[in-house]
């Protein structure tokens, strides 16, 4: 049981490891068109807002950051600090859910 | 005697700077001095302490030719097979540091309790599951089949736990099987003849598993036999996943 939620894990990180390699390329070329371009920050909300696939790029950008990090987190927490079990499961969900609220309530301030 | 400064060079040649580990997992190094031969070993190095400058040295060798795996110990910082390391090769400074294999309990000067590198391998699944009796025909594995390649790459492990004393992640993570263990399972894994498949790569699944691995290659730049537990230790988490995938882990 334990060997299969681990491999889904792993899994799961792997996964999101792949979309983010993606979200992390379209975003740098996003970032230097708008600052190459000089938009202003006007002209960015202009794009931005009501702007469905843009919405969707980046939930999904802030989803994978989401699945991504804290996994990741979860085996240097285990083993540059020793912290395993289930007081270090529970915190990282705690932080996953930040990195989640964080991030949608950023795409979301663009968005609306 | 004037002695000329070319013989001083001579002299200072013609002997090695030994520095041993003595004592258990708290102890010192003992500094010796070693005469120097040509085509000498870092075992026979420790051989000349043990016979001649210092009896109650332990350490632990048999078969002197790189077939036993006895006599690893960690020279100058790195993790080798004494037996087979030219002191030409390690010392070129004319000074030696050896100390027992990393990673496992010292139980005494340079011997490293192996029990728990073993008790892995038994963790890993490593013992081979047959599926056929002798009254069954053998069975045929075409050499030049992929599996067969993927084995032929793995099988020559002489156990000797360079790998293990070279893997930071068993550093850190004590519960960690290991790039040998996970080497022996992975060439059990492409073995058609076997019959424990599911629950060799159950075992072998989890973050003290072959999923762990950091991919930092250590064991693969170390292995003395040249084998890469780097390159099995992917293939089972290939494995696993696909085995998670299919829903049979």
């Amino acid at each position: 049981m334990r060997s299969r939620a681990e491999t889904w894990l792993w899994i799961a990180q792997r996964a999101s490891a792949a979309l983010l390699a993606l979200c992390v390329l379209v975003h740098l070329a996003t970032m230097i068109y708008a600052v190459r371009g000089g938009l202003s920050a006007a002209a960015i909300l202009g794009r931005t807002r009501g702007n469905v696939a843009w919405l969707a790029f980046y939930s999904t950008f802030v989803l994978a950051a989401t699945v991504h990090v804290p996994i990741g987190l979860r085996a240097a927490l285990g083993e540059w600090l020793g912290w395993r079990g289930r007081s270090r499961d529970a915190a990282l969900v705690a932080f996953a859910a930040l990195l989640a609220v964080l991030g949608m309530r950023a795409v979301l301030g663009v968005f609306a | 005697m004037v002695i000329s400064p070319r013989d001083a060079d001579d002299a200072r040649m013609s002997t090695l700077d030994v520095r041993v580990w003595r004592g258990g997992a708290e102890g010192s190094f003992q500094s010796f001095e070693v005469p120097r031969h040509e085509s000498q070993t870092v075992l026979d190095v420790v051989t000349h302490i043990q016979r001649v400058l210092e009896p109650a040295l332990a350490y632990r060798f048999a078969c002197r030719v790189g077939m036993c795996g006895s006599c690893a110990m960690t020279v100058n910082g790195v993790a080798r097979w004494t037996c087979r390391t030219h002191v030409d090769q390690v010392a070129a400074d004319g000074s030696l540091e050896i100390a027992p294999l990393r990673n496992l309990p010292v139980i005494r000067d340079l011997v490293a309790d192996m029990r728990e590198f073993f008790h892995k391998w038994a963790a890993a699944r490593g013992a081979f599951a047959p599926t056929r009796t002798k009254r069954d025909d053998f069975a045929r594995v075409a050499p030049e089949s992929a599996a067969r390649r993927a084995i032929d790459a793995a099988i020559e492990c002489i156990g000797c736990g360079v790998c293990y004393g070279s893997c930071d992640v068993v550093t850190w993570n004590p519960d960690y099987l290991g790039p040998a263990a996970l080497n022996r399972a992975w060439t059990l894994v492409q073995d058609v003849r076997d019959g424990a498949r599911g629950e060799r790569l159950a075992a072998v699944a989890g973050d003290a598993g072959c999923q762990a691995c950091h991919t930092h290659l250590s064991c693969t730049e170390r292995c003395p036999k040249g084998i890469s537990p780097t390159a099995g230790i992917a293939g089972l988490k290939r494995a696993v996943a696909a085995a998670a995938l299919r829903g049979k882990l």
